[in-house]
């Protein structure tokens, strides 16, 4: 078990890692973009939502396959690589934070979206009459009354990175401490028969998933209680 | 949902089994290792118009399909990149044991996209390159192969840290097609018909040869499609198609 643990943690810490930056930028990122699908009265605003939400639909596999060609030595990703002498921005940990922010950001924008609009209009505006000006109402009003979605978002966006597959397979290279992350040890112990470890991994997924879904449904109850 | 919704559903379904049983009469389910991919394509295709059958294929590595067999995946045929794994699932009785031949011998090829990076072996050991592209080796032969001829060339351990490594050949390939990797190991059949870059043939003594077997699985056994597609794999107009993708053949059964 010692000399295998070591080898199965380091895919663990990894995908925890992983997960861990891309929620944070995209707390950082989707935030404003929430918030400007929340307000803005422009006409082509759920364009924008729209392209946010592709992830949603469409397969893991058009997005690696684009990531693959973009992140390359003949897409600005192969341009961006050479600034530090590189060649591609495949197979390497930067390379799967690209690719997992692009995919779960429609699970961090859309609840935070959401609670932004659910405070309507009125509480900014009483924060403007008491003098706030729209940059404080935002940080001491809109901000705390959005917590719950913040917090489904932050726990929505972790999770889903974390059960990310087809993109990591495509553009990671499976290289162990860079881009061999859970989902793809999975995959790897599974087609190479080693199935004590593969059990061993897959079940603690089982597990985390379901402490997730459980953790959201407490925090929709809890959101449900506030506003009733 | 509407009454006429569900007519259309009810209709569509039953359309979809009729489709299916007629199908069923002459079809076979075959897995194909990825190396073998496009000799396979149109060894089936060849087979439908001489024998009306229809071999239907799936692409993967071999470990990945001795995986899904072991589970009691719906393959009549295994068309393995090794002579193991064949062997093996006779052993464990889903095999059809006299049913085992090498239908062609695979040759391992470094490959670049870029003119004059492969020169040969002195490409592997100066080592000027980021990424060298391989195939899982655990689970693809074409792997086993590369990590072989690189310990016989003593540049194994120098060259480990450059790896990326697909799940099966075509995704090793396919990295160094998308010049993501500067070369890689492929099979030599994934080239042809393709002269860009630059190659080296590896040669034979620095790696076992890869003998890839195919064997009729139980599930099988008793489908006319998949033993007339074994016969088929064995006949001359088969070996034809197998030469011309850069395999050898065994001898002649």
């Amino acid at each position: 078990m010692d000399g295998l643990s070591g080898e199965i943690w380091q895919p663990v810490r990894l995908t925890i890692e992983l997960a861990a930056i891309t929620t944070v930028i995209l707390l950082i990122v989707g935030t404003p973009i929430a918030w400007w699908l929340a307000r803005s009265k422009a006409w082509w605003k759920e364009g924008v939502a729209s392209i946010v939400a592709l992830p949603l639909v469409l397969p893991p596999t058009v997005l690696g396959f684009y990531l693959l060609v973009v992140l390359g030595p003949d897409g600005p990703g192969g341009l961006l690589a050479s600034l530090w002498g590189g060649r591609t921005i495949a197979f390497t940990f930067q390379g799967l934070v690209v690719g997992s922010v692009l995919y779960s950001m429609p699970f961090v924008v859309q609840p935070i979206r959401n609670a932004f609009a659910a405070i309507g209009d009125r509480p900014l505006e009483v924060a403007a009459t008491l003098r706030a000006s729209p940059r404080r109402a935002f940080w001491t009003v809109a901000i705390p009354l959005a917590r719950p979605g913040f917090l489904a978002g932050a726990v929505l966006g972790f999770a889903h990175t974390v059960g990310e597959f087809g993109i990591v397979l495509m553009i990671g290279g499976n290289i162990p401490g860079k881009t061999k992350v859970l989902s793809v040890a999975i995959f790897d112990y599974v087609e190479t028969s080693q199935w004590r470890e593969a059990n061993i991994l897959a079940g603690g997924m089982a597990v985390f998933a379901f402490a997730v879904i459980l953790t959201m449904t407490l925090i929709e109850k809890r959101v449900a209680r506030i506003n009733a | 949902m509407k009454p006429t919704t569900i007519l259309r559903l009810a209709g569509a379904v039953a359309f979809l089994c009729l489709a299916e049983a007629n199908a069923f009469a002459a079809q076979t389910n075959v897995a194909v290792a990825a190396n073998f991919t496009d000799a396979a394509k149109e060894i089936a295709a060849v087979f439908h118009q001489k024998t009306g059958h229809e071999a239907v294929l799936s692409f993967g590595s071999s470990g990945q399909f001795y995986s899904q067999i072991m589970q009691d995946a719906p393959f009549q045929i295994f068309l393995s990149a090794d002579n193991e794994r064949p062997k093996k699932l006779v052993d464990d009785g889903l095999g059809v044991a006299e049913s085992r031949f090498t239908y062609a011998v695979g040759k391992l090829v470094l490959w670049s996209k870029t003119p004059d990076l492969v020169k040969g072996e002195e490409t592997l050991k100066t080592a000027s390159f980021a990424k060298l592209s391989i195939c899982n080796p655990v689970a693809a032969p074409y792997g086993a192969a590369a990590v072989e001829a690189m310990k016989s060339l003593k540049v194994y351990d120098t060259l480990q840290p450059k790896f990326v490594e697909g799940a099966n050949i075509t995704q090793a390939f396919q990295f160094v097609q998308t010049g993501n990797a500067e070369l890689g190991f492929v099979a030599l059949s994934q080239l042809t018909g393709n002269d860009s870059g630059s190659r080296w043939l590896v040669p034979q003594r620095l790696y076992t040869p890869i003998l890839q077997e195919a064997v009729l699985l139980k599930k099988g056994a008793s489908n006319e499609a998949a033993t007339a597609f074994i016969t088929f794999l064995k006949g001359p107009e088969a070996r034809a198609i197998i030469e011309k993708y850069g395999y050898e053949v065994g001898e002649q059964s």
